[in-house]
């Protein structure tokens, strides 16, 4: 048997318990890097992902493509960050600087999430739904099988029913027509579960959204638990995500 | 290269048609068919091939009418554009073969989203009871597969009717995705328009960012710098590199050998990487903007040669262990045959085209950016049409793919010049500019007024090649489909909108 002799070497990832070079190092969002502010900078913006109010300008990664347009514009205001612990627990925990409330929410929220996952945490079940992505999420997700990601060693896994899985893994804009099969899906979970939104479209409708056919990401959908931005969220991100969901990493 | 402009050719409705069929029977390619709404009248334009180029026909119909002599009833590649027309304008051809929903299944009085016109469109609320079902014969049933399938996919549905065992016929259905993308891009500025041409088909972002820039480029009267050309060629050949080995890694997987989508996914991966590398997106996005490319590549083009030198080595290890697993090309072989005649009818596009019989390849018979200037380097066509013909083919196409960076890198090491992009002055206009995506040519018939779009109609190949899974599957069984499925290599967000 040939095969056999393939993959003698190890090629996957210590990541989180050892530090990743790639994962720490991948320009996984953009930042402000200081705190002037002009009106400019949100015009440059074609998903309205940069805020400007109160002489300080936030990036909203929930909106953000990662088009690098504001880099351009204004290379010293900001820049790609390198590292991809970006995922979530609160929606406005994305914003960038972040806001001053968002702070005790997260905790409380944190807490919530901690009690329902708590018999999920050495080992979950993901059931993924398309609801209008534009393909490259899917592959991000599959990546994480890969030897690479490998997440099997982590005692994730995928399954084909929604019967079986403990999260819901969700990527796509939010499309009229997946509405329906998006709650059928959700329903047929046992509880508890937990929602992922994966990616900028899921969140909020990225660039896709506003058309006749789409909801501006599935929050107004399902209830959603953990925000992974990026367009599309890179596997490590979504690693990062999963784990946070069952309380294995920190935000 | 690429002509400076679009030809763009008027006529009555039924000269329209006697002109379509007189360049197709005459061996061009009827490459696709949209429409623009106008108010009072629909504008309907069909894309066919001519030398180098891709010309527009056009023909108008009153609102008020709203029917016209139906194209597929004459040309059955357009029955599929046709249908999609009707969902999105309410436009009736008379006479088509089976007018059911496509895109967007709406109950008869429903404001449509009507590409083109000014006033927006309003949500829609699907209705799936206003597509007939099929089921035609005794013992017959249907095995819904999908919306949401087993697995990581897009959604899409899949309706297979089956006595028990074998497949005489699947119902394709995509509105579930339908994003509306079209008419999103009206109104937006060509720059941000580029953008949302990466997200038409996810996996293919540097083609579609291609094909669309090179419209703008057109409308503008601009040609990039040549540094931002050859890297063009080195991005859209390492996207095709990429998708070929999803396909091998999904063939592999349908025939369950896991050490195999292991090896696949692996040198996927690495390919991504490499991409990131080189754009800071592993999927090359952000980069290609019209008039040349957005930001400096981060890695030499001799370093990027290496890097991957070094994983194309790996793969051929693995190609040349996959394709002497006899279990694994027992169920490719005669899988899925698309006959050559079909393909030819039909015009199929890219790997799957030239896996049966058809030579036709953006890259090299419309050259464009590097491909232009770089010598022809296309695979060999083959008329088997099996999985195992279509899988072959993708090899061939990363073997060369390899070739043709290395190449381009060899140029780029050449050039002295710094520049990267040209500046594109705000333009108005209609052009049509393509590119060779992994699937098959893109199109995307642009039209602007004082720089922002008015509108823009990608054609995937995706949507193109799709309807062809209606005739593959004589012969074949369940156990068949995935392979099916996997060797056409399309994407469902590229066909579905």
């Amino acid at each position: 048997m040939p095969w056999i002799s393939r993959g003698a070497r190890v090629v996957t990832t210590r990541w989180p318990r050892r530090a990743d070079q790639y994962a720490d190092r991948f320009p996984a969002t953009v930042s402000p890097t200081s705190a002037f502010a002009s009106p400019e900078m949100a015009e440059v913006c074609p998903t309205g992902a940069i805020r400007v109010d109160d002489d300080q300008v936030r990036v909203d990664r929930g909106r953000c493509i990662l088009c690098g347009r504001c880099v351009r514009h204004f290379p010293r205001h900001f820049r790609f960050t390198p590292g991809s612990e970006i995922a979530r627990l609160a929606r406005d925990a994305l914003v960038v600087p972040e806001l001053d409330k968002t702070d005790g929410a997260v905790r409380a929220v944190r807490d919530e999430l901690s009690a329902r996952t708590r018999a999920l945490r050495r080992s979950v079940h993901i059931r993924h739904i398309d609801v209008g992505s534009d393909g490259a999420d899917e592959w991000e997700v599959l990546a994480l099988l890969n030897p690479i990601y490998d997440v099997h060693r982590l005692g994730i896994f995928f399954t084909a029913s929604p019967r079986h899985a403990d999260i819901l893994l969700v990527t796509g804009v939010g499309t009229r027509g997946m509405r329906e099969p998006l709650a059928r899906t959700l329903d047929a979970l046992p509880r508890p579960c937990v929602v992922i939104a994966a990616g900028t479209d899921a969140i909020s409708g990225g660039l896709v959204h506003p058309t006749y056919a789409t909801h501006g990401g599935i929050a107004d959908l399902v209830p959603v638990d953990v925000w992974v931005p990026g367009s599309p969220p890179t596997p490590f991100s979504l690693l990062h995500g999963i784990l946070l969901a069952i309380g294995r990493m920190s935000s | 290269m690429i002509g400076s402009h679009t030809t763009i050719e008027t006529y009555d409705v039924l000269s329209w048609r006697k002109e379509i069929c007189a360049r197709v029977g005459a061996g061009r390619r009827f490459a696709g068919l949209f429409a623009t709404v106008d108010d009072p009248v629909v504008r309907l334009s069909a894309l066919v091939t001519a030398d180098c180029d891709i010309d527009v026909l056009d023909t108008t119909v009153p609102l008020e009418v709203s029917q016209y002599p139906s194209l597929a009833s004459v040309l059955p590649s357009a029955a599929w554009y046709e249908r999609e027309i009707h969902d999105t304008t309410g436009l009736v051809p008379v006479g088509h073969p089976r007018l059911d929903p496509l895109v967007l299944p709406l109950p008869g009085d429903a404001r449509r989203p009507m590409p083109g016109s000014k006033t927006p469109a309003p949500s829609v609320d699907l209705d799936e009871s206003t597509i007939p079902p099929r089921v035609l014969g005794h013992g017959i049933f249907t095995i819904p597969h999908g919306p949401v399938r087993s697995g990581v996919f897009e959604s899409v549905e899949y309706l297979v009717e089956t006595p028990g065992e074998d497949i005489p016929y699947v119902g394709i259905r995509v509105y579930a995705k339908h994003r509306g993308i079209e008419k999103r891009f009206e109104g937006l500025t060509t720059q941000e328009g580029v953008l949302l041409a990466e997200r038409v088909e996810g996996v293919a972002s540097v083609a579609h960012a291609l094909a669309f820039s090179h419209a703008v480029e057109k409308l503008a009267d601009i040609t990039p710098p040549p540094r931002a050309q050859y890297w063009r060629v080195i991005l859209a050949e390492l996207e095709r590199i990429a998708n070929h080995l999803d396909v091998a890694m999904k063939c592999a997987d349908a025939a369950g050998l896991a050490v195999a989508v292991a090896r696949f996914g692996y040198h996927k991966e690495n390919i991504l990487r490499l991409v990131g590398a080189v754009t800071g997106s592993r999927f090359g996005r952000g980069i290609v903007v019209p008039g040349g490319l957005a930001r400096e590549i981060a890695v030499e083009p001799g370093e990027l040669a290496t890097r991957l030198t070094e994983i194309i080595g790996h793969v051929r290890a693995d190609v040349e262990l996959l394709m002497s697993t006899s279990s694994f090309l027992d169920r490719l072989r005669t899988t899925g045959p698309l006959d050559p005649t079909l393909a030819r009818v039909h015009g199929a596009l890219g790997p799957v085209g030239r896996a049966s019989g058809l030579d036709d390849d953006a890259r090299w018979f419309r050259p464009y950016d590097g491909y232009a200037k770089l010598p022809p380097l296309p695979a060999p066509s083959s008329a088997v049409g099996d999985a195992l013909a279509r899988l072959q083919m993708r090899w061939a196409e990363i073997w060369n793919a390899a070739e043709l960076i290395r190449r381009a890198a060899d140029v780029l090491e050449e050039i002295r010049s710094e520049v990267l992009c040209t500046d594109v002055a705000d333009c108005g206009g209609r052009a049509v500019g393509w590119a060779e995506a992994p699937q098959g040519e893109v199109l995307y018939a642009v039209e602007c007024e004082d720089g922002r779009i008015r509108r823009c109609k990608p054609r995937s190949a995706s949507f193109h090649n799709l309807v062809l899974f209606h005739d593959v599957f004589r012969g074949d069984i369940f156990t068949d489909f995935p392979f099916i499925e996997a060797s056409f290599g399309l994407s469902i967000a590229g066909a579905a909108g």
